[in-house]
């Protein structure tokens, strides 16, 4: 199709030609050029349908504002719904559809809705959906989804990466116009490590839709000399196409490039976007301005866009939105946009100035004291009826309308800490406020400087600031010359006619909304947000806000800054939430740890388990099991009936030493520690300040003031921070050093009856009962040199060693373990067996370690010691956690063998009614033990001590389980302890 | 081979330290140090610097690393060093140490416990902005930190414009590679 309204100019490449398609239409276009800017060239108004009413609506604004011209761009997987076309860099091959409309664009049949407004005001869903209650999820919540939301997901995996990264400099300046330009020539030129972050990919800002000159350049030849200057300083990173998204806390802002949206895919291994997190010593805000409108009746007609926008297209895309165009403004920069089309050869009908003393109208046909009160057009605009001063009415036949009510500084960044902006009458808008983030300075249009020769004297200004702050010197050269023009403006935001007003085109809240929050008296601007959804849509309100609250204002009698602002918040504009996740996604969301034996265990086929990080073997399959519960008994009943080898490397691993290295572990354990002999270990209870149980393992001294401790795998890195805060922030004057080595060991368990058998083919030291017995721990050597370190410890109540070498090694140690106990029949078992083996044992674990139970509750009550003070000590002894007939661990058998049990179930007395009064208590841990023949399980019983031989009820209601149980004790396997001393 | 005739692994899994170049940067698996933290016991602080002059152990100050024959140190906190060593001449770390600091030191083997990454190449920077908030630029040569890197607590050392040495949970090795390599692939 050929570019109908495609006019001489532009800063587009014509030399090129890109083929795009929009509702399966083609279309040509070419680089420089926006999906919007191409569809206008093609004489495209109608880009897309509003969110409530499914007005057809074109594109109000040239840029990021944009509430109007949403579509769903690319197709596939890479389908992105409400992207803006005025900001959506065109490529060749691009392919966009129009959305929130069906069958079609021009007949949508949910437009019924407009005929419907009368039932669609401000509070419509408050009022209609309350009745009855029983209708809120099946009927209403169903219906308003359906009818709710914009764009569509395509439900497929994005098939992009994304990135995160972090940048540092002196001055972050955000914005290239001409004050953020001007900033970072000043501080580049300085020596300034400068950030120059601009959300287009042509930096200018302004400058580039303008045709006013800077110095005996245009304003877009002068910002593109100057882009290549910055280009050139080492100091200076140009960043375009990316938008600083937010101020955060200590000077850090979050920014978000878009490294490859403007091309039809990535190349392989490039992110489509990278979230920036930039840490600035300082930061000028050169963000510009946005345009307001002005309320008149049905002025969201496509074709009616902002005087500003509509000479963008113009001087920086080369397009004439319309052939016939008029221009309605209150203010003399609307004025512009007359004057640029009329040069450029466009019929300009009129100018509609409300004011009586607008300047001087040259060959353009002004209509003083003028107001639009009526326009045409149902797909399209086709009129306009003008109101004169003298109350004459008059209709002009117009493709395209500027609108222009004034300029708001976009000061939402200075706002992101909370400042609110201060109402400036000279220029009727809102400015920056006091006590915006810390080091933050706007400059420019943002700061209402809306000239170019001040955007330019601001932005030197700020940057000679922060100069001379970060003790830099910086010249102050002589500034272009530029065009200095008076902001000459008389507030109008609304013309008194009846009809609906648009005030926010995208989330369609209209004067008449406005009224109706009034007359309900939700006249607070938070009230007026929520209660006509004013400012809630993606585009958060940038061109309706200020006239909505503006509005308000004048219907409450209270001034603008009376009725103030709703506060700004990140991000400024949309991001993907595939920026916000980056990389951490999928098995990407977190880093692994691998055990030292992984490589083996793969070999063999076993299967892993997520424990935290740590990948951890939970079974070995052998050929011919096809249940994973026969591997688990196979390795349960090799254990017990000669020896298992279990890699235990991610229980945590603390080296702790210093002369106060006994007397700190007496501090951070419940039970007593300062008299555990040189080569022995002991079990310790760690109790966090509130008395509740935090962890357990074994703590061993291998020299006079050298000791390991061991901790829950869960807990490892937890404890570590636990120690550090004690050694640092509690009793600083303690001699203690602490370190972890849990990476540092491979430590393998090695259990069952043959495990000293096993042991003494490695070990070249006597392991004998004798000469290494219960509890002992020691450094050793294996294989014939081999520094290692020996534990005789025990989770699966069989005589077992841990035997720990330098990782390096883990690998060359289970191999050499496997080849060893061939003899013995050795087996190599996992969690699952480990498990198991714990349970039958009466062993805690992670879910007896719950974080609600206490040392008295695990039957471990004597372990805390009272003749010291320890962390918790005290409080585990508050009248609530030691009462006679508190939770108590037992064991639980089912009364038939076959019986099932659950983790989860709670105990119920035989005959109770399963309600709350009647519980005694829940099942922790279940398995299946192969040494009893049937499910077995430990559990928290309410005066469990005195219940053990009594039968209750296992119920869990949610599956259905109620089984009748033996209440037993919880070592269930060999419960004087005589093979773990064996 | 040592008698004993267990054949180590390397962090990555293989019997050999792995090396990958993408674009401009190389990096390198480096199995062949030893290391130790050393921490002086309370008020022996003299001491130990003095201890570990007498056999030529630069103990640097706070955010830095000193290389040296054989030893060289990397501040981790306040007291405490990660001492480096030959791998060949030093495997047993605590032997040659301890009997130089005695008592004066709280000394822990750490040989295993980290996975050394040597990242070489121009333009690190532009790797490492996508990895950590090091400001790589601007620190100077020796500069160490500890920094994270896709979650992982790691240690970082720039030893020149265009090497950097990263120490990262050794069990985590693969994963550290993995955002190295992604990260390379993405900014070069």
């Amino acid at each position: 199709m050929s570019q109908s309204h495609r006019i001489d100019g532009g800063q587009i490449d014509r030399s090129r030609t890109f083929r795009f398609r929009f509702d399966g239409v083609g279309y040509n276009g070419h680089p420089g050029d926006t999906l919007a800017s191409a569809l206008l060239a093609n004489g495209v108004r109608l880009m897309g349908r509003s969110f409530k009413y499914h007005r057809p609506r074109g594109p109000m604004t040239a840029g990021s504002e944009e509430p109007n011209a949403l579509v769903e761009l690319r197709t596939g997987a890479r389908q992105e719904p409400n992207t803006r076309a005025t900001v959506a860099e065109l490529f060749d091959g691009m392919r966009a559809q129009s959305q929130n409309r069906w069958p079609s664009l021009r007949f949508d049949a949910l437009s019924v809705n407009d005929r419907l407004n009368t039932f669609f005001t401000a509070g419509f869903y408050y009022k209609t959906f309350m009745w009855p209650a029983a209708f809120w999820e099946k009927v209403y919540e169903p219906i308003i989804r359906r009818a709710a939301g914009l764009g569509s997901l395509s439900a497929k995996h994005d098939p992009d990466v994304y990135d995160k990264g972090f940048l540092h400099c002196d001055l972050l300046v955000i914005g290239a116009g001409p004050a953020g330009l001007m900033a970072t020539l000043t501080a580049g030129r300085a020596g300034l490590r400068v950030i120059l972050a601009d959300e287009d990919f042509r930096m200018g800002g302004r400058l580039n839709a303008e045709t006013f000159t800077i110095g005996d350049q245009s304003g877009a030849g002068w910002a593109e000399a100057t882009v290549a200057e910055l280009a050139s300083l080492p100091n200076v990173r140009l960043m375009p196409r990316t938008t600083v998204i937010g101020a955060f806390d200590h000077g850090v802002y979050g920014a978000v490039e878009r490294v490859a949206d403007h091309l039809p895919e990535p190349a392989p291994g490039q992110p489509r976007q990278i979230l920036w997190r930039i840490y600035a010593g300082r930061t000028v805000l050169a963000g510009g301005a946005t345009e307001r409108p002005i309320a008149f009746p049905d002025n969201d007609r496509p074709g009616i866009l902002l005087a500003g926008a509509l000479r963008a297209y113009a001087n920086r895309w080369g397009v004439a939105v319309g052939k016939r165009v008029a221009v309605f403004t209150n203010n003399d920069d609307g004025w512009r946009t007359a004057h640029d089309l009329a040069a450029k050869g466009i019929e300009v009908v009129a100018v509609i100035d409300p004011r009586e003393d607008g300047p001087e109208a040259g060959s353009l046909r002004a209509i003083r004291g003028g107001e639009v009160v009526a326009t045409k057009g149902r797909l399209g605009l086709t009129e306009i009826t003008v109101r004169s001063g003298k109350g004459r009415l008059e209709t002009l036949r117009v493709e395209a309308l500027g609108v222009s009510g004034g300029w708001n500084p976009n000061v939402n960044i200075t706002s992101h800490h909370r400042s609110r902006p201060v109402w400036d009458e000279d220029i009727a808008a809102f400015v920056p406020g006091a006590g915006g983030p810390p080091g933050l300075m706007a400059a420019g249009a943002a700061a209402g400087r809306l000239s170019t020769h001040g955007a330019l004297a601001s932005g030197q200004a700020a940057a000679l600031e922060v100069a001379e702050a970060l003790g830099k010197q910086a010249t102050a050269d002589t500034l272009p010359q530029a065009e200095d023009a008076p902001v000459n403006i008389r507030p109008l935001w609304q013309v008194a006619k009846e009809g609906r007003a648009w005030i926010d085109q995208q989330n369609d809240v209209t004067v008449k909304d406005v009224k109706l929050a009034h007359q309900e008296n939700f006249t607070s601007v938070e009230h007026l947000k929520r209660y006509t959804t004013l400012g809630m849509a993606t585009d958060q309100g940038k061109t309706g806000n200020v006239l909505g609250l503006a509005i308000m204002a004048e219907l409450t009698g209270r001034s603008i800054p009376e009725t103030g602002t709703t506060i700004y918040r990140p991000p400024y504009t949309p991001v993907a939430m595939g920026a916000l996740a980056g990389r951490s996604r999928g098995r990407e969301f977190k880093p692994f740890r691998l055990t030292p034996s992984h490589k083996w265990a793969t070999e063999q086929g076993a299967v892993f388990v997520e424990v935290g990080m740590w990948l951890r073997a939970q079974w070995f399959p052998r050929p011919g099991e096809t249940h994973w519960r026969q591997s688990v008994d196979r390795e349960v009943l090799q254990t017990r009936k000669s020896v298992g080898i279990c890699d235990v490397t991610t229980l945590g691993k603390i080296d702790i030493q210093g002369t106060d290295a006994g007397a700190f572990l007496n501090r951070v354990y419940a039970n007593t520690f300062a008299t555990l002999p040189v080569g022995k270990c002991r079990y310790g209870l760690m109790l966090r300040e509130d008395g509740i149980v935090y962890d357990d393992g074994t703590t061993a001294r291998m020299g006079e003031n050298e000791y390991v401790m061991t901790t829950t795998t869960a807990n490892a890195v937890g404890v570590f921070r636990h120690l550090e805060y004690c050694r640092q922030c509690l009793w600083p004057d303690m001699d203690v050093q602490i370190i972890s080595t849990t990476e540092a060991w491979a430590q393998f368990s090695v259990a069952g009856p043959n495990a000293r058998n096993l042991l003494e083919k490695i070990v070249d030291q006597d392991i004998s009962d004798a000469a290494f017995p219960y509890m002992g721990a020691g450094n050793v050597t294996v294989c014939g040199g081999l520094r290692a370190r020996l534990f005789r410890i025990s989770f699966s109540g069989e005589l077992a060693y841990e035997i720990a070498v330098p990782t390096r090694y883990g690998d060359a140690l289970i191999r050499r373990l496997v080849a060893e106990g061939k003899e013995f029949d050795a087996v190599v078992y996992g969690t699952e067996a480990l498990g198991v083996m714990r349970v039958e044992k009466g062993h805690v674990a992670g879910n007896e370690l719950n974080g609600q139970t206490t040392a008295l509750n695990m039957g471990l009550g004597k372990m805390v010691s009272k003749k010291k003070d320890s962390i918790g000590m005290v409080l585990s002894q508050r009248e609530g956690m030691v009462t006679e007939d508190g939770l108590r661990l037992v064991g639980v058998k089912p009364v038939k063998p076959d019986g099932k049990l659950e983790a989860g179930s709670h105990f119920l007395p035989i005959g109770a009614r399963p309600v709350l009064a009647n519980d005694g208590g829940w099942l922790t841990s279940k398995v299946y033990s192969p040494h009893l023949g049937c499910d077995i399980a430990l559990g928290y019983l309410k005066g469990g001590t005195d219940k053990i031989g009594q039968r209750m009820r296992a119920v869990n209601l949610l599956t259905g389980l109620d089984t009748e149980v033996e209440i037993v004790s919880p070592h269930f396997f060999d419960p004087e302890g005589e093979r773990l001393r064996g | 081979m040592a008698e004993h005739g267990l054949k180590p692994l390397c962090a990555l899994g293989e019997a050999a330290p792995k090396a990958v170049t993408i674009g401009p940067v190389t990096i390198t698996e480096r199995a062949d140090v030893a290391l130790a933290s050393l921490a002086p016991r309370r008020g022996r602080e003299d001491e130990v610097r003095a201890k570990a002059a007498g056999i030529g152990l630069p103990l640097p100050g706070p955010a830095a690393a000193q290389a040296g024959a054989p030893l060289g140190a990397v501040w981790l906190t306040p007291e405490i060093w990660l001492v480096e060593a030959p791998f060949d001449s030093h495997e047993d770390i605590l032997g040659h140490l301890k009997p130089v600091f005695g008592d004066a030191a709280s000394i822990t083997e750490q040989t295993d416990a980290w996975v050394r990454l040597d990242v070489t190449g121009r333009d690190l920077p532009r790797l490492f902005e996508r990895l950590c908030n090091v400001d790589l630029a601007e620190v100077p040569d020796g500069f160490a930190t500890r920094t994270v890197i896709e979650h992982l607590g790691v240690t970082l050392i720039r030893r020149s414009a265009g090497e950097v040495t990263l120490y990262g949970p050794r069990s985590s090795a693969g994963s550290l590679l993995h955002a190295l390599e992604v990260a390379a692939v993405s900014a070069f």
